[in-house]
This record gives structure tokens, C-alpha cells and sequence, in this order.
């Protein structure tokens, strides 16, 4: 059955992309919420025994922190990428995800120098697991993220630059990533 | 009250075909044989973005889950009804524990559940698709693969406790997937109610079921990410280390809460959605009540915050000091209180819509969704009653066959109520209406079955009858509720057969109406079945019963 009649008029947009964004932010949300909290309750089990958590093993502070500030001027980019997108120039959009894309690939890079540098056996020790566990859970949302920035790329230059929705959405999940970042470099690297 | 034919409904309808494999694509694929045939109807169910047929791969390997996962409860009464335990072999008693457990959330009520709404809910909102159709087919490959690793995992010593350390790892990674996959079309539902509603159709104009469908995919959506989480911990800890978790033996500790009460109540929210769907159905008049039962609904939904907070301790003693049994009951009356008296909520108004208007007489006609709906609503409200005295301590129910039984009324509370679910829109998703004849004993079979399947095992758990595996005694009373359980689950799976039997011999059964049910919601002005974009031109609103609208005794409300 194709085409029998002109179809009926279509029902006023209502931003599914970006709905349908912010409910995968909110999964990710409680995801990251859940894994802290038991990286907390570990951790004070840990305290209360008398021992040291983490055991024998520095973490590159400046690494850490170089990688919050990525992130958060990471959203500043990819608003921009908004502003430009919502006036139609698709020059700077594209200059503002590019950028975005640079910062993610930052980001993931500065997490490899944090293991690098750490030399810390993933079989070594229960801390060793969950530090990797709840690491590797953020560094696949951040190569989540940098797949969207790609999509997002895509379709405006690829002139579909009007649709701005969809860079408004990717701005969320960033400023989702940020978030989930900030809340778990403050119980992972500064708390310990 | 007359309904558009089909021919009627062609006449004005307007289709974009715009998933599956048109006539020529198959000629040229598969060829013209009936082995062509075959494959190109293989290939366009396993390629559709039609959100009827997506739903229907859930609902259908969720119905044949229900079978085996009956048959494995069944043999487990089996088993626990001989003293010796000899019946099952012992090395595998532990793993068919856990396929029972597990099976009955993950292979049974969500995948029951959410394909009744993936395939429902677009219809219901005056869609034409499924918010993200795409995501939700892959989240069912996704949960399909899972569900299939599980097993294997489970069938090859693994598991809570396993001693295959491999298949331990697999049985987490199994999760890992099934989670990612219900997530996935959780969110591709959410997403259809929130942004894809008809013109007109306002949040408080969407139907129940849509209702409850939206608050189950939330609770879904931010409930098993949690799990998700912990599920990541333990693959991790337990294939380098396992120095936090406690290796195998204490997966269950971490993860156990997910098949429990009160999350288990939210695998269930949706036989609330279909009473409050029938009931004005089978009355023949509006709902007066619909926000409250909005509201109703929506406390269920509260079950999910124990996942969200890892809430595992409800046990409430009253042996104590007066502000510890406080802050205790506190937390239970939160936790599963609220959820409870959102189930009361609900059937409460359902009730309120039986009460006949001034000066009318009563009228009801007896269709077989709202004997579904009913049925299903009273099965978890009495097991969100059980939930709630499973924690009381002084009654010394830990560790019981207690648990289970309460586990077992809610998730096939929730069975039941998909099952009514697809008998109420089978001339929507099939073309036909199964004759109430075949389907009314069917309703009350399945209620049976529920009650024998889980009450004796309540009743044991007053008699201290251990849960799990153990020895068992082989005398006595508890080898008769044992037994009764056995014959609870082989009833159930016979019911599950009697619903796929009645669909499969009503094809091509109904006269074509478009209505035949004469509901009241917006999917019954679409043809039957319902076209692959689901309405000739977009539907336009102006009340919560746009059907009723047109009847002669309906006006707008």
C-alpha cells in the first residue's frame, strides 16, 4: 500500500531527538549515580577496616583536573555550535563541533596517560577493578558522545543545518557528560 | 452504534509504506517459491520498523518464555514435592533456580509488558510510528541476544554461584545486553507518548494503558541503568579479581534486588493501565476519575526509587525502640506502601466506573480485557500485599518460599495483563477479534493458575518451608502445597498456549470493524488491522474518548 491519498497534516514538531536525549541522559545519569554510590559504600567499608583506598597507587592529579576543564569548555563549544546552528551558519557550526570533536578525543587521550601513568594492574587489586570499572563506564559515554558529535557534524554540513535540534541535543549530552564527569572526579581523583 | 467497515476506512486512507520489503524487492530476493515466500517474510519481520510487528517479536518470545519458565516452575514443585530430591539432577538445581528467578523478569513480564506497548502505545497516541522505531528493533536484538547468552550460561554451570568462572562472566554480560536492549525501546516509548501525541491529544487526554506504558518505561529507564552499573563492577571484579564482590557467590547480594519486591512491581505497572482501559469500555461511559487514576498509576511508578537508591533492607521489626520501628516503617511505607496504595487507587476507580449513573440501570457488558484486567490487578495487589509482610521480621518470612510466592503473583500479574492486552487489540494488530468464547475461560484459567502457582508457597512460608535449594520435605503439607504449585505453573503454561492457540485459529475471524469492542480511544477509528503507518491522515483530539465523541449518546467532554 503506497500513497493511495496526500497524507494528512503533519502534527507540530515536538524535538523528539532532544526528549529522546534527555531520557538516555537520565538513564545515564542513575547509571553513573548508582556506580558512585557503591564506589562509596566500597570505599567506606574500605576506611572503616583501617585500610587505605586506594593501596600503593598515585593518581595524576593534573591529568584529572586537565580533563575536567576539557569537558567543561567542551560544553562551551558545543553551545556555540548551538548559537550557530539556530542563526543558520553552517561555517561556525561545523568550526564548533570540529572543536568539540578535538576535546573528546582530548579527553579520552588524557584518560590513557591517567592509566599509563598509574601502571596499575587490573587484576592487582579490588580497587584496581572498580577504578577501572567506573573509569571505562565514563569513557565509553564520552565515545558515545563523540559519536553523536560526528552524527551531529554530518548532518550540517552535510546541509541539513536548519534542523538545529539535533545540535541542541548533543549540547545537552555533553553538558549531561560534564556533569557525570565533575560528581565522579570529585569521589574517584579528589576524594579518593 | 456503527463503526467504519474496512472497505470504508481504505477508501480514505493515506499510506507511506516506509518499512519491510515491497512485492518486486522480494520477487527479485527470495524468488516466487514458497521457500522464497518464507524467507522474504523472515526477512521483512526481522527488518520492519512497523512498531506493530516489533512489539508483536516481544510479546510472542515473551509468551514462549512464559511456557518454558512455567515448565521449569513446575518441575522445580516437581522436585521439591520428594524428600530425597532426586527427581532434578542436583548439579543443575541451582541454575534452573536462577532461569525460574530470572527468567520470570527478564525473559517473561518486560518482554511481555513492553512489546504490548511498543506495539499498542503508537496506535493509542495517534502516532504513524514509533518514536526511534530503528533503536527499538535493535534493543530487541539486543535483549534477544542476552536473553539467549543467559541461558547458555545457566546451561553451562554458570551463573549466582556457578563454577564455571567463564560462564559466570557470560551470565553478567548476558545482562549487560538484555539491559541495554529493554532500556533502549523503554526510552523509544517514552519518547512516542512525550513528543508524538495526535493534535489534540494533551497529556491528560492519553489513554491509561498509554499512561501506564509511559510510567514503566520510565521506571525501566531509570531503574535497570542502576543495574546496569552494578552488573559492570561485578563483570569486572569477577573476571580479574573477585576481592570486592564476593566472586560468584555474591552476584546475588548485589544484583538480587531486581528480582524482587517492590521492583518488581514496576514489570506489573501496566495491568493497572489495561483495568482502567476496560472498565470504561465494558460500562459503556466515561471514566470520572481519570487524573486520580493518572495519580494511581503513577505511585507504582515510586517502586523504581529503590532500585535507583539500591534499597535492599525493608525488614521492619516492631521489637524495638519506638524511633527505630519508625524510621523502619518509614521506609517500608515508601518503598511499598505507596506503590500499594497506588494499586488500590486504581482498582478503587475502576470501581467507580461499575457504579451506574442516577437514575440509570447498571449495564456491563463482560469482555474479556476487562476480566484480564481485573484479574491481573487483584494478583498484584495481593502480591504487593505479600511484598509488604515478606519484610516484616517478626513474622520470621526471610529466606522462605514466602519470597517467591509474592514474586510469582506480581510478574504473572503482569503475563496476564499482556495477555489481555493483545486479546484487546488483536483486531488492531491481527485484523480479527478472538471470539470472547475462547478467551473468557482462558482469563479466568490464567488467574488460576496464578493463585496456585504463588499462594501455597505463601502459606508455606508461615511454615518456615525454605526457599531455593535445599532439602525438602517430601511428607506431609508441604508436599501437597508443593504439589499444588506444580499443578499452578503447568496451568499457566496451558494458558499461555490456550491465548497463542485462540490467536492462531481466529485468523481471518471478525466482521472488519473497525471498533468492534466499541471502545472509546483513538486507535479504534484506524482500520483493522491497523496499516503499516497506522491512520489514513492524522487523527485530530478534542477529548479523552474521541470514539465515545462520535456515538450518539458521547459528547465531548
Amino acid at each position: 500500500m503506497t500513497l493511495a491519498l496526500p497524507a494528512g497534516p503533519a502534527p507540530a514538531a515536538r524535538r523528539q531527538i532532544f526528549v529522546g536525549t534527555a531520557l538516555a541522559a537520565l538513564a545515564g545519569t542513575t547509571m553513573m549515580g548508582g556506580m558512585l554510590a557503591v564506589w562509596a559504600l566500597i570505599r567506606q567499608r574500605a576506611v572503616d577496616a583501617g585500610e587505605r583506598f586506594p593501596v600503593n597507587f598515585i593518581i595524576p592529579e593534573v591529568a584529572t583536573n586537565v580533563m575536567l576543564i576539557t569537558l567543561f569548555s567542551l560544553c562551551l563549544f558545543a553551545q556555540w555550535a548551538v548559537y550557530s546552528a539556530r542563526r543558520g551558519d553552517r561555517a561556525h557550526t561545523g568550526l564548533a563541533l570540529g572543536v568539540v570533536l578535538v576535546l573528546g578525543i582530548a579527553y579520552v587521550n588524557a584518560q590513557a596517560f591517567v592509566y599509563t601513568q598509574m601502571e596499575m594492574p587490573l587484576a592487582g587489586s579490588g580497587y584496581a577493578t572498580m577504578f577501572y570499572a567506573i573509569t571505562g563506564t565514563m569513557v565509553a559515554m564520552v565515545v558515545a558522545g563523540l559519536v553523536y558529535t560526528v552524527v551531529a557534524m554530518f548532518r550540517s554540513l552535510g546541509g541539513r543545518d536548519r534542523e538545529f535540534e539535533v545540535i541542541s541535543a548533543h549540547a545537552m549530552y555533553w553538558y549531561f557528560i560534564a556533569a557525570a564527569y565533575a560528581a565522579m572526579w570529585f569521589l574517584v581523583y579528589v576524594t579518593k | 452504534m456503527r463503526h467504519r467497515t474496512v472497505e470504508e476506512s481504505q477508501q480514505q486512507m493515506t499510506t507511506i509504506e516506509h518499512s519491510g520489503i515491497d512485492q518486486d524487492q522480494r520477487a527479485v530476493l527470495f524468488g516466487d517459491g514458497t521457500i522464497g515466500s518464507f524467507f522474504a517474510a523472515v526477512a521483512d519481520w526481522a527488518t520492519s520498523t512497523d512498531h506493530k510487528k516489533i512489539g508483536r517479536l516481544y510479546a510472542g518470545m515473551g509468551m514462549l518464555a512464559l511456557i518454558g519458565v512455567a515448565v521449569i516452575g513446575a518441575l522445580l514443585g516437581l522436585e521439591r514435592t520428594d524428600d530425597a530430591g532426586n527427581i532434578l539432577p542436583a548439579d543443575s538445581l541451582l541454575q534452573l533456580f536462577q532461569l525460574h528467578r530470572v527468567g520470570l523478569v527478564f525473559l517473561v513480564a518486560i518482554p511481555l509488558t513492553l512489546g504490548l506497548a511498543v506495539a499498542v502505545v503508537p496506535l493509542q497516541v495517534g502516532s504513524r510510528a514509533l518514536a526511534f522505531a530503528r533503536l527499538a528493533l535493535t534493543g530487541f536484538y539486543a535483549w534477544f541476544a542476552g536473553a539467549v547468552l543467559m541461558i547458555v550460561a545457566l546451561a553451562s554451570n554458570g551463573g549466582i554461584g556457578g563454577g564455571n568462572a567463564q560462564m559466570v562472566d557470560l551470565f553478567l554480560a548476558a545482562h549487560g545486553l538484555m539491559i541495554l536492549g529493554i532500556a533502549a525501546t523503554a526510552g523509544c516509548i517514552a519518547t512516542t507518548v512525550l513528543t508524538t501525541r495526535a493534535p489534540g491529544m494533551t497529556m491528560r487526554r492519553v489513554p491509561f494503558l498509554t499512561w501506564s506504558a509511559l510510567i514503566q518505561a520510565l521506571a525501566l529507564l531509570v531503574a535497570l541503568p542502576v543495574m546496569l552499573g552494578v552488573v559492570v563492577y561485578l563483570f569486572i571484579d569477577h573476571r580479574n579479581a573477585q576481592l570486592v564482590f564476593g566472586g560468584a557467590e555474591g552476584i546475588g547480594s548485589w544484583i538480587g534486588l531486581f528480582f524482587d519486591q517492590p521492583v518488581t512491581y514496576i514489570y506489573a505497572i501496566p495491568a493497572l493501565g489495561l483495568l482502567a482501559e476496560a472498565a470504561p469500555v465494558a460500562f459503556g461511559k466515561r471514566h470520572p476519575m481519570r487524573q486520580i487514576v493518572f495519580a494511581g498509576i503513577a505511585l507504582v511508578g515510586i517502586a523504581a526509587l529503590s532500585a535507583v537508591t539500591l534499597q535492599v533492607d525493608f525488614a521492619t521489626s516492631f521489637d524495638g525502640d519506638g524511633a527505630t520501628v519508625v524510621k523502619h516503617l518509614v521506609v517500608l511505607a515508601f518503598f511499598l506502601g505507596v506503590p500499594l496504595l497506588g494499586g488500590v487507587i486504581a482498582l478503587a476507580t475502576a470501581l467507580m466506573v461499575a457504579k451506574p449513573d442516577a437514575g440509570a440501570k447498571p449495564s456491563i457488558r463482560p469482555i474479556s480485557p476487562l476480566l484480564f484486567g481485573l484479574l491481573a490487578t487483584l494478583m498484584l495487589l495481593l502480591g504487593m500485599i505479600t511484598g509488604l509482610l515478606e519484610d516484616l521480621s517478626d513474622l520470621d518470612l526471610a529466606g522462605t518460599v514466602f519470597a517467591e510466592g509474592s514474586a510469582v503473583l506480581v510478574i504473572y500479574a503482569g503475563a496476564l495483563a499482556a495477555l489481555g492486552g493483545l486479546v484487546m487489540w488483536a483486531p488492531k494488530l491481527w485484523g480479527m477479534q478472538i471470539p470472547e468464547k475462547k478467551v473468557l475461560p482462558l482469563a479466568l484459567l490464567g488467574a488460576l493458575a496464578t493463585v496456585l502457582a504463588a499462594v501455597p508457597h505463601v502459606i508455606a512460608g508461615f511454615s518456615g518451608q525454605a526457599g531455593g535449594v535445599g532439602t525438602y520435605d517430601g511428607d506431609g503439607a508441604s508436599a501437597a502445597l508443593n504439589g499444588i504449585v506444580l499443578v499452578g505453573h503447568a496451568l499457566m503454561a496451558l494458558t499461555v498456549l490456550g491465548v497463542a492457540g485462540a490467536i492462531a485459529t481466529s485468523r481471518g475471524s471478525g466482521d472488519g470493524s473497525t471498533n468492534p469492542w466499541c471502545a472509546h480511544t483513538v486507535e479504534w477509528s484506524t482500520t483493522s488491522p491497523a496499516p503499516a503507518d497506522n491512520f489514513a491522515a492524522m487523527p485530530t483530539v478534542r477529548s479523552a474518548e474521541p470514539e465515545l465523541d462520535q456515538t450518539p449518546e458521547g459528547s465531548p467532554s
